[in-house]
């Protein structure tokens, strides 16, 4: 071989070209992210807390501690798509008639498709799959999840997806395609280089994890509940994750298989969504929204269980309607399955096809309308108390119900045709999203947060963080309907009717003013943490909860209960302390868990490096990242040594010391 | 209803809040997960059937099942995973009798059996590139790759497993630990033999009617 192959065979299509260093936008994030990393790396190694980070925190396979890390992903993610959504605003509020904003087509279509993915894979799920892990297991009185070890596994392949996404950045590019990458855009054709690759291999590696965690969350919940929880006693909130993790299992083999289609069309010259040799393009929109539409419920049904358990908390009420809200959100699941077309009634599918989906469409708003009123009658003769997570909740009513019948709107087929693919879709799906994930993310981290550390938010800049989210998505997402009204339509880089621009300059004041409540939520978690004496709660009950999470210490201990909870009610904690029930203080034994291992983090760096090679064509790459894989892993199932007891005498020392707590708060 | 029987469950019990006796121990969930797992691997295949479904009448222009599909080897091949879930079973059996050398040796010809049908559909496979009948040939034919080959890497995947727990076996014995992951196994070398039946009926069968 000369010295072209051999850099071929080493390097792929990397090469120096790769890295933008002529684009001084990508140069001077780079810098910002570098200066952060190293100041980052260099506060662990001053405070010599890696060893500490690896051993307590990347190789836990404790619920409770993967749950932090996926909300930590999450928020750190949400940073970035979140500059993505204000490079946005800014370029379409100045891009008008001569000027062409200050973004050039290809990075501005490489922006707007990495905000979605981010948004939706890398803020969005990790944030519900962080909540969910965190709390299902101390809601059904379990010590942990059915699998711990995948637990940690899921959350590393999770990050290695996000970390490609984040590589993509620095070096090569990210797709040019929308999120959802439909071919032939998508193709090889059109798209020759790395963007869709990175898309590609970064949601497998993601979805992998998102998957196991799926099932593991199922199994958890169907099998491990404390004694006396039958299913129509389980909190709401762990109900919608049974019904989120029953979609995910069932939806996200499908974006799986379909990603894997492309990526044949892309590697090995097949023909599945080409113009030629008989492929279908359609196929791939129809497959991806089988698994997409769902994906979508999958985000708001635990939302829906954190409002639940919002509302019924703060109003001291049992939750209104607790079997209908159980039907509801299981029709909604069923349903969601009976609705992807609507995503492309423009298709040309005919009449009768459309009418079906947009009526199972408007149906949805059946059961998510009884939910409403179900809140709202909880809320009805409550003793309500406006505390942090509450407000989160109102905003979410008053937001959601509009972002909802605009969904209604966009169901009618017909008006479908004119506003498919408009700013008024854009502002629709926005509205739920934030209206809903967003803010249900926030009311179940500054719900939650309490159980999680020990201590609770500083409420003036919660405060101030909410009104900032609030106004700020009014302000820039009802422009966004007037103009979608008006015909203007979405990923428009560059506008040439001058009368457009006030109104994305509006849009552009509302980014700032959700920059500035995300400034104020970043105030608020180090404000709290500085004052965090004066916010110490030792009861473990800040809120006088109902459920059984807020019947152990705060932050609860490895084992989350020294006795598994006998349930014999839906407000199984509510009831414990109606009806006198003591904790008891002798009598401890010696606790079973399961043993921490890096094997998690390994097979994930591994998976990202096969798929770094794949990107780049480094054949040899993929190949040895591949077979280590494989190899680890089946490495790691001759590891017979898992699992250990943690003595008596230790759960004595933890629990006397909780006694000892109690005792001085009385 | 509920509050009645709980507090008339209080009253008589004292401290029955809590499971003093530390006599609950939640199930084991392996099965119900591994079974969940292999569901989404079915919607995987069902995906890729439905691509076959709407892309199989796609010759464009090129060969189709009549003149590429040989039946008497895709009988053979058949049988060949037919016989190996069978063995498969007797394994199952010989390990419910705790017999340890048979039950590998009921494992190893189950190996056998799922290498000689990786073997046929490779043989197969090259057969047709060689025609000129290549996955890149007509959407037809990507699909129809895409399909039968990926149900034979899950079965090449299945021999990786089945020699790497024979080696468990061996050296440790059959512990409840390794019962249950012959169990998995189990599971979805089964699952594998219907998807099989699947291929076969709506690709071969069907294809050659067609």
């Amino acid at each position: 071989m000369n010295h072209h192959e051999w850099m071929r065979f080493l390097f792929g299509r990397l090469s120096l070209d790769a890295i933008p260093y002529q684009e001084p936008i990508l140069v001077w994030t780079f810098v910002a992210v570098a200066i952060m990393g190293a100041a980052l790396f260099g506060y662990i190694t001053y405070k010599r807390a890696w060893g500490y980070l690896y051993k307590e925190w990347f190789c836990s396979i404790d619920h409770k501690k993967i749950g932090v890390m996926y909300t930590v992903l999450g928020l750190v993610m949400l940073l970035r798509g979140f500059s993505d959504a204000i490079l946005m605003r800014i370029q379409q509020a100045i891009a008008f008639g001569g000027s062409s904003g200050y973004l050039e087509p290809h990075h501005y279509d490489q922006i707007f498709t990495a905000h979605g993915v981010i948004m939706i894979f890398f803020v969005a799920m990790p944030l519900i799959t962080g909540l969910m892990n965190y709390v299902v297991p101390l809601q059904i009185g379990a010590r942990d999840v059915a699998f711990p070890f995948l637990n940690n596994f899921s959350f590393w392949m999770t990050t290695a997806g996000a970390m490609l996404v984040m590589a993509s950045l620095f070096i090569g590019e990210f797709a040019r395609t929308g999120w959802l990458a439909y071919p032939p855009l998508s193709g090889i054709a059109y798209s020759p280089d790395v963007g869709v690759d990175y898309y590609i291999w970064s949601l497998q590696i993601a979805g992998i994890g998102t998957l196991l965690s799926g099932v593991n969350i199922l199994a958890t919940i169907i099998k491990m509940r404390a004694p006396g929880m039958t299913l129509m006693r389980m909190p709401i909130f762990t109900w919608t994750a049974l019904c989120t993790n029953v979609l995910i299992v069932a939806a996200f083999p499908v974006l799986t298989a379909v990603l894997v289609l492309l990526s044949l069309d892309r590697y090995a010259g097949m023909d599945f969504f080409s113009n030629d040799f008989g492929g279908n393009a359609m196929m791939y929109v129809n497959l991806i929204w089988i698994w997409g539409h769902p994906e979508v419920y999958i985000l708001i049904l635990p939302m829906f269980g954190v409002f639940s358990e919002v509302v019924s908390t703060f109003s001291g009420k049992r939750l209104f309607g607790y079997a209908s809200m159980v039907y509801a959100t299981v029709v909604i699941t069923i349903l969601s399955y009976l609705v992807w077309l609507h995503h492309f009634f423009t298709m040309g599918s005919g009449a009768s096809v459309n009418s079906f989906f947009g009526i199972t469409t408007m149906i949805i708003s059946i059961p998510t309308g009884a939910k409403m009123f179900n809140w709202l009658f909880t809320m009805y003769h409550g003793r309500i108390r406006f505390e942090l997570p509450m407000l989160w909740m109102m905003g979410f009513m008053i937001t959601f119900v509009v972002g909802g019948m605009t969904g209604v709107l966009l169901a009618v087929p017909p008006a479908d045709f004119v506003l498919h693919n408009s700013l008024f879709l854009v502002a629709h799906f926005h509205n739920v999203i934030i209206g809903g994930v967003v803010f249900g993310a926030f009311a179940g981290i500054t719900y939650w947060f309490p159980k999680v550390t020990g201590f609770q938010l500083d409420p003036f800049w919660g405060k101030l963080s909410f009104w900032f989210w609030f106004s700020g998505f009014w302000f820039a997402f009802t422009p966004l309907y007037v103009l979608g009204l008006m015909g203007v339509t979405r990923r428009m880089g560059h506008f040439d009717d001058p009368s457009l621009q006030i109104w994305f300059q509006i849009a552009a004041f509302g980014a700032l003013l959700v920059f500035l409540g995300i400034i104020s939520f970043i105030v608020q978690l180090v404000v709290s943490i500085r004052n965090r004496e004066a916010l110490r709660d030792h009861t473990g009950d800040p809120w006088n909860g109902r459920s059984l999470e807020w019947s152990t210490s705060s932050p609860p201990p490895e084992y989350n209960f020294a006795f598994t909870p006998q349930v014999y009610d839906q407000d199984a904690w509510w009831d414990m302390k109606t009806r006198g029930s003591q904790r008891p203080t002798t009598g401890f034994k010696p606790i079973h868990m399961p043993k921490s291992t890096s094997a998690g983090l390994v097979l994930a760096v591994l998976s990202a490096i096969c798929g770094f090679g794949l990107i780049w064509h480094i054949w040899w790459m993929a190949i040895v990242g591949f077979a280590s894989v494989i190899s680890t892993a089946i490495f790691h199932t001759f590891n017979t040594d898992r699992d250990f007891h943690i003595p008596a005498e230790e759960v004595v020392r933890v629990e006397d010391q909780r006694s000892r707590l109690l005792a001085h708060q009385v | 209803m509920s509050s009645s029987a709980s507090n008339a469950m209080s009253n008589t019990e004292p401290g029955g809040f809590y499971d003093l006796s530390g006599s609950h121990h939640p199930e084991n969930g392996t099965m119900l997960g591994f079974w969940l797992y292999l569901m989404s691997d079915c919607l995987v295949f069902a995906v890729l059937f439905a691509m076959y479904g709407v892309l199989g009448g796609s010759y464009a222009a090129g060969p189709g099942p009549k003149e590429l599909f040989d039946l008497p080897v895709v009988a053979v091949n058949t049988s060949m995973l037919l016989l190996s879930s069978i063995t498969y079973g007797f394994a199952m059996l010989e390990m419910a009798r705790n017999r340890k050398p048979v039950t590998l040796i009921w494992l190893a010809i189950t190996g056998l059996f799922g290498a000689a049908f990786v073997g046929l559909e490779l043989n197969e496979f090259v057969h047709l590139i060689h025609e000129g009948a290549g996955p890149q040939r007509s959407a037809f034919l990507s699909s129809f790759f895409t399909l039968v080959g990926t149900h034979g890497l899950h079965v090449s995947f299945g021999i990786v497993w089945l020699i790497t727990l024979m080696v468990q076996v061996s050296r440790s014995g059959l512990t409840p630990v390794m019962q249950r992951r012959l169990n998995c196994l189990s599971l979805f070398w089964h699952f594998l033999d219907v998807v099989w039946i699947g291929v076969f009926t709506f690709v071969y069968l069907v294809g050659v009617l067609r």
